[in-house]
């Protein structure tokens, strides 16, 4: 069984080598209305109080409904920006992007938009990396088409883990993650769960009674797919 | 107030009406009207009978009112200081304007000509006081200039019209043989004094005579305060895009800046067209600033909203909502200054797309989810210590709560089945319910509780269902379901 932490450390760094958080990730959401991404990305951002700016287009605002702090937190301060066209939500972000002080650039995008193409996602990339802030690209209702994201996350929400105390409520969130394209790290399926009070994402694979196959290579290793 | 262009010829006699009480009246008359024995303030019917050709236009006034307003704001290339007076006059503060422009007489020429140049016809004069000017410019010589000393000998010989007074003190005026104003100021005061001492100002000859004369106060109020720290450009010859010196002229007002160890938190961008208009640009920062290629930046995309008109040949940059600013030194090792990198991020966010746009979403005391979050603008400063929810919540609050359809209802906790978006969704677990009552200082009577749960559907997606109202609670029918949000 493949059984993979990722603890994030204080200054935001994975400890496995090749999983950078300071890169642009994108990801697609299974269903419109699924907090399960913005969860997922919520708990990958590094920890402190830096701000985070957070780009949304109508129609996601409209369809997905708006990032309400009170679930979210209140230590992490949000910038947020509601604008009309993807377009101007690139310019948004790859502006934020400019700006080290952040603690990361969230931005929603709805469908398939045709200033979305492999430059910008490039450009984005590139900045993100250059100023060390991770930038997570959220993306509904869309095809993976040609991107340049470091990471391509699909990611869907599955039953949540038993509540300690009542068989009736649910528990701790659980999420369907499949890293089907990546720079870095060797694409696969998990299940995550969150540790909410420990603000900590556990991955475990999601096929259970398979075992590591020796030959998997390296987790450097360039992935194909 | 009509431009050369659009102005009938001279030599027809024509006539602006106003309503009167007894049908229109005479507004105002041109020169050929005026010949044919035609008087403002009368009928209109009486003068078609004394000059049967006569061409009668409607006045606006209303329309010469704004146009004055804004000849008042291009008359501010001479002077910072200036008003409208009543429907038909400008007053100009001139003082210590006036040598910047080489003395009061070549002030006047200068003014004569721009005025002519919008098509314009003027009468100038200079004098110490309001009411003296008024006077001069309306019955004096032609660009009448008059010092403090010579103020009584040169208005003596002005009709008892230069005093500013109604029409009926006027006529009394005339009736007891005092036809200028020099036969007002040889009268005994007290006589003037017994006669006049209860009536208002307008009717108050002795009041206007110690306005004119200087003996009481008639200070000149512009309509918005004076700018402080204004840098301009004049431009040989009109252009219509202002792009290429907004760079020098953020680094002259940033230069200001940086002598008044201030910095600004708005900016004005005010263009002096050629056809006698202005148009305003503004821009805001959220923290003070004096940072010249920071602030040009702010200006990128707003100059295509700018009006250019038959182009401009002014452009002047105004610094405002002042604060001091310590210099700061940056970082030894070359890097920035984060909260300064941040503040300008939020310019450049809140310059683009406006205010309302960029927020700043915090936390408010109130148990009504949607009361429970506040959005402040960007701009404004940061919030003190937010009030932490007691129970979990959603990282995802629609707009809108939507209603679904209950399929299958079970008498206690949410629907066992509901349709939400054409969905059919399968409750396998729920938390709750959390009771929230309507605020009852703040909601409109009648309005219901709700019941929030924390439900799992078939497929894991968790989300935030609250049912609205209880069946026997005699607040409408019988209770309806929303959704309302989405855990992670």
């Amino acid at each position: 069984m493949a059984l993979l932490h990722m603890q994030k450390t204080l200054q935001g760094y994975p400890p496995q080598p090749g999983l950078s958080c300071f890169t642009l990730s994108e990801v697609f959401v299974e269903t419109v209305a699924d907090a399960a991404a913005l969860g997922f990305a919520l708990a990958r951002l590094p920890r402190g109080q830096r701000p985070v700016l957070w780009v949304q287009d109508r129609v996601s605002r409209k369809e997905s409904g708006y990032p309400c702090i009170a679930g979210i937190g209140p230590l992490r301060p949000i910038i947020m920006v509601n604008v009309t066209r993807a377009a101007d939500v690139l310019w948004t972000m790859e502006d934020g992007l400019r700006c080290r002080s952040l603690g990361g650039v969230i931005g929603e995008i709805w469908g398939d938009p045709a200033v979305l193409d492999f430059t910008a996602t490039k450009r984005l990339a590139l900045r993100s990396e250059a100023a060390g802030v991770p930038c997570w690209l959220i993306r509904r209702l869309a095809h993976p088409n040609l991107s340049a994201a470091r990471d391509r996350w699909r990611i869907g929400a599955r039953p949540s883990a038993p509540h300690p105390h009542d068989s009736q409520s649910p528990g701790a969130p659980r999420w369907a993650v499949e890293l089907f394209r990546s720079r870095h790290a060797k694409p696969g399926q998990w299940v995550a769960s969150y540790d909410r009070t420990a603000d900590r994402v556990d991955l475990v694979a999601a096929v259970s009674d398979r075992t590591l196959d020796a030959g998997d290579g390296p987790a450097g290793q360039r992935a194909a797919g | 107030m009509d431009r050369q262009g659009n102005a009938p010829p001279d030599d027809i006699p024509l006539v602006l009406a106003r309503d009167g009480q007894h049908g229109p009246v005479v507004h105002a008359a041109n020169r050929a009207a005026r010949l044919a024995g035609i008087m403002a303030g009368s009928r209109v019917v009486d003068m078609r009978a004394l000059c049967p050709d006569l061409q009668v236009a409607y006045a606006d006034q209303a329309g010469d009112r704004a146009a004055l307003d804004r000849l008042v704001l291009w008359a501010r290339r001479w002077c910072p200081w200036n008003v409208r007076d009543g429907d038909d006059g400008l007053i100009l503060d001139t003082t210590g304007s006036d040598h910047l422009l080489g003395g009061e007489a070549a002030m006047l020429v200068e003014m004569e000509t721009q005025l002519s140049l919008l098509g314009l016809t003027s009468r100038l004069a200079v004098a110490p006081t309001w009411g003296a000017a008024w006077a001069l410019a309306r019955h004096g010589p032609v660009r009448a200039i008059c010092g403090a000393e010579d103020l009584a000998m040169k208005l003596g010989a002005l009709p008892v019209t230069g005093l500013r007074l109604d029409p009926a003190t006027v006529l009394l005026l005339r009736r007891l043989g005092l036809k200028t104003i020099g036969a007002v100021m040889d009268v005994p005061r007290l006589s003037l004094t017994r006669r006049f001492a209860k009536t208002a100002l307008p009717a108050n000859p002795l009041l206007r005579l110690d306005q004119v004369l200087g003996k009481l106060a008639e200070p000149v109020s512009s309509i918005d305060p004076a700018p402080r720290l204004v840098v301009q450009t004049r431009l040989a010859e009109p252009i219509f895009d202002p792009t290429p010196y907004l760079p020098a002229l953020c680094a002259d007002l940033c230069d200001q800046l940086q002598q008044a160890g201030q910095g600004c938190r708005r900016l004005h961008l005010t263009i002096y067209r050629t056809d006698g208009d202005i148009s305003h640009l503004s821009v805001a920062m959220s923290a003070l600033s004096r940072d010249p290629v920071h602030l040009n930046g702010l200006f990128r995309d707003k100059l295509d909203r700018i009006n250019p008109g038959y182009g401009f040949d002014l452009i002047a940059l105004e610094a405002a909502d002042l604060g001091g600013v310590k210099t700061v030194q940056s970082n030894l090792d070359g890097g920035s200054d984060d909260d300064l990198e941040l503040a300008h991020l939020l310019d450049r966010l809140a310059a683009r797309f406006g205010d309302r746009a960029v927020t700043r979403p915090v936390l408010r005391a109130s148990h009504i989810p949607e009361r429970a979050e506040m959005r402040l603008p960007v701009l404004a400063d940061a919030p003190a210590l937010m009030p932490v929810p007691a129970s979990e919540r959603p990282i995802r609050l629609l707009d809108q709560p939507e209603e679904v359809r209950v399929l299958y209802a079970v008498p206690e906790g949410p629907p066992a089945q509901f349709v939400w978006r054409r969905q059919t969704h399968r409750v396998t677990r729920y938390a709750g319910p959390e009771r929230i009552a309507p605020e009852w200082w703040r909601d409109r009577p009648g309005t219901r509780l709700r019941d929030y749960f924390k439900v799992e559907d078939q497929m894991g997606r968790r989300l935030w269902l609250y049912r609205e109202g209880l069946h026997s609670d005699g607040r409408g029918g019988d209770p309806r379901w929303f959704v309302h949000g989405m855990f992670a």
